[in-house]
């Protein structure tokens, strides 16, 4: 019998890389897949944030594949995700994350890769009773059904919780030797992690998705709202990740750096937004979305001043910069603290 | 046999990967690639993913604002 193949859904978690490792373990011939939406929360602050330099730069799906010594195919689904995100056909979860339908979209993807690829099943690090939304007992059912993969979809850690699948009925697996994790309880895993002897996993605090986060899907809102519609560009999600954003009038937004490594990024953005740095002391740059009247770059330099270290001074010098590259200073009395009213941090 | 160059600048980390990958799919065994990146991350990430599909690295360069890595392209894609 020639080997089998199995596409894994590698996210950088424990899950999925110890699915991974169960299918290796049985003589599957294993390749990884790790999807790209724009709001994975690999990697992009962790390059812009001093805050985060001692954390390991590197991206948690590669290390889970070079820990399992397989391939891993990342795929770039940015603008195949809108679609996902902005018409959830199960609606979201407790912020902006259409979970359910992200994990359908994804199964779905790696299924289309494994037929284009002679691969004969796909496995994920689910685990019944995980997540609230995609990984329950009623919606598991569902992403194996709608996403096409059917009983091609075997998730090896909970598997004998679950209808047998494909692989298991024709015996290219050894449905004995897979395993009936369920519930939010880690310690399952973390002993299988232990007995493979993989150490220095991720461990995500609130999982791989900037959608799940509260504060994150606020900004993407205010965003919205804002321009009146729901398209984004990659740019558009990148800045939500970074700054301060205050937004002090519905017309417009400022996004003001909160240390070196962002002033940095922030500036890259300069010839596509109105932006403003403090001459006089050191300060933030700080970027303008959005339509501004002399009347809003008065205030808006104010408040970049606030964030300066001229905050106490009586006066600090700001150069507004347009678009085009044209240049205007102004002599600033830094906002006060109290005047920079609560409900305008997005 | 041919050397390539990618700007990967003003991209973080996968991109540089996946466009590194989308690259290297174009390329003959034996060709030479060379992405430079702004993203310290790519450092790490590139090196990793050419290690698992089978490339060689020829060299990593830390330039301050900028990463430059070299890859030798090894295996069939």
């Amino acid at each position: 019998m020639s080997q089998r193949k199995a596409v894994a859904l590698i996210s950088g978690g424990l899950d999925s890389l110890l699915a991974a490792r169960v299918m290796l373990e049985q003589g599957i011939h294993v390749e990884g897949i790790n999807f790209f939406t724009g709001f994975c929360v690999e990697g992009h602050t962790h390059a812009i944030r001093k805050k985060d330099k001692d954390k390991p730069k590197r991206n948690n799906a590669l290390w889970s594949a070079e820990q399992l010594g397989i391939k891993l195919h990342i795929i770039d689904i940015v603008e195949e995700y809108k679609d996902v995100l902005l018409n959830p056909k199960h609606g979201y979860g407790a912020n902006m994350n259409p979970c359910l339908d992200c994990k359908i979209f994804m199964v779905n993807k790696a299924r289309q890769w494994a037929e284009e690829n002679g691969f004969d099943f796909i496995i994920t690090g689910e685990v019944v009773g995980q997540r609230p939304m995609s990984q329950r007992k009623d919606t598991m059912p569902v992403v194996s059904r709608e996403s096409g993969a059917d009983d091609r979809l075997l998730r090896p850690l909970c598997a004998k919780n679950l209808p047998e699948t494909l692989p298991e009925k024709a015996g290219w697996v050894d449905r004995d030797r897979l395993y009936d994790f369920s519930g939010r309880n880690r310690k399952p895993q973390m002993a299988l992690a232990a007995q493979f002897g993989f150490e220095d996993y991720a461990k995500p605090a609130g999982g791989c998705c900037f959608l799940t986060d509260e504060n994150y899907s606020a900004k993407l809102v205010d965003l919205w709202d804002a321009r009146g519609n729901r398209e984004y560009e990659m740019d558009d999600i990148m800045l939500l990740k970074v700054g301060r954003h205050i937004r002090p009038a519905p017309h417009f937004k400022l996004i003001i750096g909160r240390e070196d490594g962002e002033n940095k990024f922030l500036q890259g953005y300069r010839n596509n937004y109105i932006s403003f740095k403090t001459l006089s002391h050191p300060g933030p740059l700080t970027l303008l979305d959005g339509v501004a009247s002399d009347e809003d770059l008065q205030l808006a330099a104010q408040i970049t001043a606030r964030f300066s270290q001229g905050k106490n001074a009586d006066t600090v010098t700001i150069e507004a910069r347009r678009t085009n590259g044209e240049t205007v200073t102004l002599e600033v009395k830094p906002m006060s603290p109290g005047s920079i009213q609560p409900e305008w941090y997005v | 046999m041919a050397h390539y160059e990618l700007d990967a600048r003003r991209m973080f980390c996968p991109m540089p990967v996946i466009r590194t990958q989308d690259k290297i799919s174009e390329l003959a065994v034996g060709d030479t690639l060379e992405v430079v990146s702004t993203d310290p991350g790519a450092l790490n990430d590139i090196p990793a993913w050419s290690r698992i599909n089978g490339h060689k690295i020829l060299a990593t360069r830390d330039a301050g604002d900028e990463v430059f890595v070299t890859i030798e392209i090894c295996a069939e894609q």
